[in-house]
């Protein structure tokens, strides 16, 4: 069911005044909160709720074939360093490019984990390792991943990597090792920090080619509800009824 | 009683040459909470906060790994950040006293992320993905 939120409460005298101040340039009401931030960033001691589902809309028909932007940036924010063996090598994201044999039009998108509101990696998994956050990015908590691997079988969409070899020079935001399962994160740390945006989103627009949105699927303002209203979104194995977080557009 | 003030003690040495933390969280208590609390207690503060960052998401610093590595791992004087595998290393020094094996730092990072990112440049220059390769492969076999 979709969240909608109750804008009766919203007391539009106060918004105006709040919104003011906010243009007046980023005065903080308090240490540490700014009112210039997004209305989604959440203070770092407040849990995350699900208010928010954090989503992404990919536009197909703007996605290049030969260019790889969105997977680059993936490995630069998360250090997803190569050990120079591909077939064992770590993807979060990766770019397919798939044919319609009988028209010979290729659609070329990135393929990431759905994150889906009923996950079928968290159905599996045996240690509950595989979970899905209240905000609808789904993780796995590495601290209790015992890297039997189910999850990878379970996944329709092959979103998931196990990491064989031990690893080095991991960053501080991006905890990776031996033994574990990972997949895509949403960018978990830059959402946290209130960016409101990922690091493929935000490679693919520098590149000029925008296909990719990230944003609050519960927001109807925000430019992600915005457009899957107005131009329609599919969801990849949508006979599964697994209701992804990513939509596609032109597939 | 007496040993467990003993232990303390003995906690409190160590090489001399371990680089200052950058400051001290309050004047009180000096580091997040008193000295010798968090001595004795310091992985049940990171234990409770690694699940509600993982789980709810919450950031706070006080408490979170990121935290104590980027206050305690300071550079020596050449900039030098100190690895785990070092003995000035913070946590190392007294892990390898008191023959403590931890996982931690397989997985995080064990320097602050301007020392990583160091790590990750030669000569001014990023490196590849393939270098890095090569690099972790060399590592490895060490």
């Amino acid at each position: 069911m979709r969240y909608t939120f109750d804008t009766s409460e919203v007391d539009s005298g106060r918004r105006g005044f709040t919104l003011g101040v906010a243009a007046l340039g980023g005065l903080s009401v308090a240490p540490g909160i700014f009112l210039y931030h997004s209305a989604s960033a959440k203070p770092a001691d407040q849990p995350v709720s699900n208010k928010q589902r954090w989503g992404m809309l990919v536009n197909t028909n703007v996605c290049q074939e030969d260019c790889s932007a969105c997977v680059t940036a993936c490995n630069e924010e998360n250090g997803l360093w190569s050990l120079g063996r591909p077939a064992t090598d770590a993807q979060w994201i990766r770019k397919l490019n798939v044919k319609d044999r009988q028209t010979g039009h290729v659609t070329s998108l990135p393929m990431m984990c759905q994150h889906c509101e009923h996950p079928p990696c968290v159905d599996v998994c045996p240690t509950k390792a595989s979970f899905r956050r209240e905000d609808g990015i789904v993780l796995v908590n590495k601290h209790t991943c015992i890297g039997c691997r189910y999850c990878m079988m379970a996944c329709p969409y092959k979103a998931r990597s196990f990491i064989h070899e031990p690893l080095y020079e991991q960053l501080p935001h991006s905890p990776r090792g031996k033994g574990c399962v990972e997949s895509c994160t949403l960018c978990v740390h830059k959402v946290d920090r209130g960016d409101n945006n990922t690091a493929c989103a935000e490679a693919c627009a520098k590149d000029g080619h925008e296909a990719l949105v990230f944003g609050d699927l519960n927001d109807p303002h925000s430019e992600i509800s915005r457009l899957l209203e107005k131009h329609g979104g599919s969801q990849i194995r949508a006979d599964l009824g697994l209701n992804t977080g990513v939509r596609y557009q032109g597939i | 009683m007496v040993t467990c003030v003993s232990m303390i003690q003995v906690f409190a040495d160590g090489p001399e040459n371990i680089p200052p933390p950058k400051g001290k969280y309050s004047e009180e208590t000096v580091c997040v909470e008193p000295v010798d609390v968090m001595r004795r207690q310091h992985f049940e503060y990171i234990l409770d906060h690694r699940d509600k960052t993982v789980i709810e998401g919450i950031r706070t610093e006080k408490y979170s790994l990121t935290g104590c590595i980027d206050c305690h791992i300071t550079p020596d004087a050449q900039g030098k950040y100190a690895r785990y595998s070092e003995e000035i290393h913070f946590c190392a020094s007294c892990h390898l006293f008191t023959a403590v094996t931890i996982d931690c730092f397989q997985c995080h990072a064990d320097r602050p992320e301007e020392a990583v990112r160091a790590t990750l440049r030669m000569s001014g220059q990023v490196i590849g993905v393939q270098e890095l390769g090569k690099l972790m492969q060399l590592d490895a076999l060490k």
